[in-house]
Order: structure tokens, then sequence, then C-alpha cells
């Protein structure tokens, strides 16, 4: 998902747990919320950090396949809706970042592992926009598959990540909509607009599955996190519910899925389809998606050509603290 | 170049209807103001606040969890601090 292959402890049986441990893991499977200053496995606030910091990373890389297209726009009031989208997006990595200093982390040192490609983001922001109709494609489908992970998370343990996720989900419908509009809008329009419609979602269909992340359906490290309650499905099932969901709006726009071994299973209750291309995701992984290079070093220069500007705001607000300071000795 | 890190703020907003400033999140921001201008940014893009309070995170004073029973386990057993405690006869009428 938008935290693939986060390296969690592999699962703790009972015995094996120290009695601190033991009432910790009572308090989750009770439904209590774990706040920042609370005792917890250490494996616990590892994982999240992780977790919740890949998350982050890919709220704000994710800004830019789309900002690519601020400018380029087809109205003022698409780009003033792209623009609010993007917006979003920031602030998105804003919750997430603030919920992972609450376990001891400091933003600065996040971005630090992130521009050093210590830490990942989601494979997805490693594909490009190549023209308008990818910009629908991207909110229609990345964003639905994001809002597929995220709704569950709301119920997730720790306090700070599921209040970030209950903003995060107010904001997502919007994102999926606005680009299902622009979806529509190109599925009805000439026969060249739905052909780019049509060549869209053929180019982004696998990479969304991909998302959800390959099977860990036997995985130790999932079973962990998800007794822990910071991961409430498994990819499967996750990714399952998205085709089951995405299918039928894919029929409505005319656009096919392109799946030939996409089929409706009348006893499963769900389609059947293709996995993706795996060995294609553990390249992108590993830095060699088609945009890996171009994404990082976007992100890198960002924070380079703005460390001027927030140098400036410190250097001003010590100033005016001083200033203070001094009429406060002025006055006495 | 120094790298020093934007200090962190916990930011509060009142909503529409007069009720009180609620807690919605952190941001970091060099000063006050600054940490309003962002706290608008990132907390008010679809008219969620009327007006916006923020405070250095290092000056809040907590609870700690540890405290937690001796703190709040003592109102448990006050129910008749709730006006259900009192059985009024119907007869009075509202009350
Ligand atoms: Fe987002
Ligand atoms: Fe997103
Ligand atoms: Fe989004």
């Amino acid at each position: 998902m938008y935290a693939q292959l986060v390296k969690s402890e592999g699962l703790k049986s009972r015995e094996d747990m120290s009695p601190e441990e033991r009432d910790f893991q009572d308090r989750v499977d009770n439904g209590e919320k774990i706040e920042p200053k609370d005792w917890m496995p250490e494996g616990y606030r590892k994982t999240l950090i992780r977790q919740i910091g890949q998350h982050a990373h890919s709220e704000i890389v994710g800004q830019l396949p789309e900002g690519n297209w601020i400018t380029r726009a087809p109205t003022l009031e698409r780009k003033a809706i792209l623009l609010a989208k993007v917006q979003d997006e920031a602030g998105h990595g804003l919750y997430l970042y603030s919920a992972a200093e609450t376990l001891g982390v400091s933003r600065d040192e996040l971005l630090e592992k992130l521009h050093s490609g210590k830490m990942k983001y989601s494979s997805i922001f490693n594909y490009p926009t190549l023209n308008w109709a990818d910009i629908g494609a991207v909110g229609w489908l990345v964003d639905g598959a994001a809002i597929m992970n995220q709704v569950p998370l709301q119920r997730t343990s720790f306090g700070p990540y599921s209040r970030a996720m209950i903003r995060i989900c107010k904001e997502e419908s919007f994102h999926q909509r606005q680009g299902y509009a622009i979806m529509m809008k190109m599925a009805a329009g000439t026969p060249e607009q739905k052909d780019m419609a049509q060549d869209a979602l053929n180019r982004f269909w696998f990479p969304s599955l991909m998302m959800f992340g390959p099977s860990d359906k036997d995985s130790v490290h999932s079973a962990q996190s998800m007794a822990w309650k910071i991961k409430m499905n498994t990819n499967d099932e996750l990714r399952q519910k998205f085709v089951n969901e995405t299918v039928p709006q894919a029929d409505y726009l005319g656009l096919k899925v392109p799946d030939d071994k996409l089929a409706w299973n009348e006893d499963k209750q769900g389609y059947d389809f293709s996995e993706p291309d795996w060995s294609e995701f553990f390249e992108v992984i590993k830095g060699n998606g088609p945009c890996n290079r171009e994404r990082l070093n976007a992100r890198v220069k960002a924070w380079d050509d703005g460390a001027w500007f927030r140098e400036g705001l410190n250097a001003y607000a010590d100033k005016a603290a001083d200033r203070r300071k001094a009429a406060a000795v002025a006055a006495e | 170049m120094s790298k020093k890190e934007w200090p962190l703020w916990e930011v509060f907003i009142r909503g529409q209807h007069g009720l009180n400033h609620r807690h919605v999140g952190s941001l970091h921001a060099p000063d006050a103001e600054m940490a309003i201008n962002h706290a608008r940014d990132v907390y008010t893009r679809r008219r969620e606040g009327v007006s916006i309070w923020v405070v250095p995170s290092k000056d809040i004073t907590a609870s700690s969890p540890s405290e937690k029973g001796p703190l709040f386990d003592p109102a448990e057993s006050k129910t008749y601090r709730h006006p259900t405690f009192f059985d009024i006869p119907d007869e009075v009428g509202k009350m």
C-alpha cells in the first residue's frame, strides 16, 4: 500500500511475552487506543515509525506526478481542483509526519532517510503521468486504492495514527471523485480522448494492484502487525476488494480493464484476476522504476532549494524574540 | 549552514458554531505568526474554523499515563454527581 513491505518482528506468542507485553496486547485486543506516552513494545514503536514514515513519504512524493500537470490542466477550474488536491496531499504528509514524531523521531530525520534512500515510498509514484487522462486515472485508481487501505486504518491501535487517518479519509473521497470525473469526461469525449482514457487505464491498472504489496497471507511480519492492529487486513483482501469495486466503475466508463483473465466468480462473490508482474514491482522498489531517480532528485532539490528560506525564517524569529526581550528589559 | 529544525506547535481551532477551541493536530513553524499561517493552510481548508490558537508543544504539560488511576478513578464511585442518580416522581413535572 502506501506503506509496502514494512519490516516488522515475527509474531510473538503469548507465552513468550513479558507481563508488560501481555498487558499491552490485552489493551490492543480490547480496542483501547495506545497513546504516545504509554508503554509499548520496542518493536511496535519501530514498526510504526517505519510504516507511518513510509506513508508520509508517499503522500509528499505523490504530489510530484500530479504537480506535473497543474500548469497544463485543460481549464482554469480543473487547475484549481488539481491544485487543491495536491495541496491536500501535502497536508496528509504533515499529519502523518506529526503522528510519527510522537514516537520520538523528528521530521527532519525522516526526511533525511527518504532523501538518502534509506526509507521508501509507494512504488506507484515511480510511474510517469504522460497526459491529462493519467491525472484522471491517478485520482480514480491510486487514490481509490489508497482509500481501501486507509479506511480500515482509522481503527488502528495507535491513537495519533488513527486520528491522522480519520482526517485523511475525510479528504480522500474528493480526490477519487475528481479523478473519476476526469475519466468520465474523457471517456465520453472524442474517440481520441476515449483512447487516451483507455491507455491511462492500461498503464495504471497493474501498478495500482501492486500498491497493496505482494501476498502476505503467510507472512509472520504481517501476522505481528495485525496482532498489534497497525495492519487491519491482508494485502490480498484489500486487493480483491479494490478489484471488486473498480471493475464496475470501468464498465460504466465503457473502458476495458487490461486483464484477459478477469471474470466474475459467483462462488467467491468477487472477480478472478491476474496478479501483477511482481518482478517489476521488486525492480521499482529497488530503485529501477521509470521515474525513481527523477522523483528522488526532485524531492532533494526542493529540500535543498528551500534551505535558505527555512533558515531565513528562523533568523527572523530569533531576531524578533531578541527584540521582544530588549523591549521588556527597557520597560522595566 | 545550521540545521535547526522549526519548533513544533499544537493547533487548536474553534469551529463555526461557537464551541470551544479543539485540538486538531500539530505543525512545525519558526514562530507563532507563521504557525498561525500554516495552521490556516493545513487545518482550515474546508471552512473548519473561525479562530485559531497555537501553543509551542514544549510548553504543554501533560498528565502521565501512570497517574491515570489516582487522577481519574476517584470519579468512578461518585455517581451522585449525575442528575440521573436522583429519582424524582413524575408528578413533580420536568426538572
Ligand atoms: Fe493522501
Ligand atoms: Fe494520496
Ligand atoms: Fe489523495
